[in-house]
């Protein structure tokens, strides 16, 4: 039994890597399909749809996933692609913010993302984005919680040790969002951080919140020139 | 129905019983030559109840970092140093230190602070003032600890 389950985890460990480029084997596909439809969706008679405004997403969409976080002039801050999905919603469409984490958010921004699949991540972190990545890589220092841990203190200086029977990743963002087995369900760079907090017994950072938009910032910062991969598929 | 006297009262009487119970969350001890020698409790740690506390996920969270003698639990960390032996590389005292406050010893570590509550940012409002293991739970994995000897 244990050594079935033992198996059973060495061969969960190969399955995503393999699976998240085959699209019929990613279950991240199922939240694709619906971002598809949203895409070409009017959400009431009259209202626009994404494409009405933006025409096909393969080139509309093209690399913009990987060109977020970005620094938005006019609002004079960094936005996350979600941030700028609800700003579109609001804008243009007379719609109400996305629920974070909702099927049709996560949907929305994977069929988005996919558009970036294999792209170089090119955050452009030296221009006005900088003090944002510089606030999150404050952050991502900082211990917290009451088991007094930073983020670097396991995703930088203990990568590939084991966590019980988790290898410790080097925390990257360029799969977001991603399906993961162990929530059996998509989830984005938020949700994933959740887990981290509540790990550490710290309070948890809320949805588009500044230090989740700066941590995700640094994140994808340091993540430039790696291939887009989302949406992916982890355990 | 509260007047806002009493319900001003009432409040004092709650912070400070708060206060009060955060002073008494934490015990007094001292550090000397890398070791806190004497028992926080005065009461002499359990091992078995000790064990119990090491192989939790929950309580312990040992074994998500550290491997150990605890051959029914599968999945054991790597990110810490093995358990085996350790009763014969420390004294007890110098376990007691490591598991109340590690950065004492190094503060690079990783080892979460098990019994200290100050100098904490940012904690989850379900274990704040409270620290992760109480004076007691200290003295029994102590107990466990320092009874394992190397072969």
């Amino acid at each position: 039994m244990i050594r079935q389950a033992a198996m059973a985890v060495a061969l969960l460990a190969t399955w995503p890597a393999a699976a998240q480029t085959d699209d019929m084997a990613n279950p991240a596909f199922l939240w694709v399909e619906e971002g598809k439809a949203l895409w070409s969706e009017r959400p009431r008679p009259g209202a626009k749809s994404c494409a009405d405004c933006h025409g096909a997403a393969e080139t509309a969409m093209r690399g913009v996933a990987a060109r977020h976080p970005a620094f938005d002039a006019k609002r004079g801050r960094a936005m996350l692609l979600t941030q700028r999905l609800d700003a579109c919603r609001v804008e243009h469409q007379g719609e109400t913010p996305f629920e974070p984490e909702s099927r049709r958010q996560l949907g929305l921004a994977a069929y988005i993302a996919l558009q970036s699949r294999g792209l170089p991540v090119a955050i452009a972190a030296d221009g006005p984005l900088a003090k944002t990545v510089a606030e999150g890589r404050a952050l991502y220092t900082r211990r917290i919680g009451q088991l007094d841990l930073s983020c670097a203190q396991c995703h930088d200086d203990l990568v590939g040790r084991r966590l019980a029977a988790t290898a410790i990743p080097s925390g990257h963002v360029n799969a977001y969002p991603v399906y993961r087995s162990d929530w059996l369900g998509m989830g984005s760079f938020w949700r994933r951080l959740g887990n981290c907090t509540t790990g550490v017994r710290a309070e948890a950072f809320a949805p588009h919140s500044p230090e989740h938009v700066a941590l995700e910032s640094y994140l994808a910062a340091r993540g430039n020139d790696l291939p887009m991969q989302a949406p992916g598929f982890r355990n | 129905m509260i007047g806002k006297a009493q319900l001003f009262t009432l409040c004092l009487a709650a912070l400070m019983a708060t206060a009060a119970a955060g002073q008494e969350a934490v015990a007094r001890y001292r550090i000397e030559n890398g070791a806190i020698a004497a028992s926080l409790t005065g009461v002499p740690g359990d091992a078995a109840r000790g064990r119990a506390i090491v192989v939790n996920r929950q309580t312990g969270l040992c074994l998500l970092c550290h491997a150990g003698p605890f051959p029914e639990e599968r999945f054991q960390g790597t990110v810490g140093p093995d358990l085996r032996g350790v009763g014969s590389r420390l004294s007890a005292g110098e376990i007691r230190l490591r598991l109340v406050d590690s950065s004492a010893v190094n503060p690079a570590t990783v080892m979460p602070p098990y019994h200290r509550i100050d100098g904490l940012e940012r904690v989850a409002p379900a274990w704040r003032g409270k620290p992760a293991f109480d004076a007691q739970q200290i003295e029994d994995v102590v107990a466990l600890l320092a009874g394992l000897k190397a072969p």
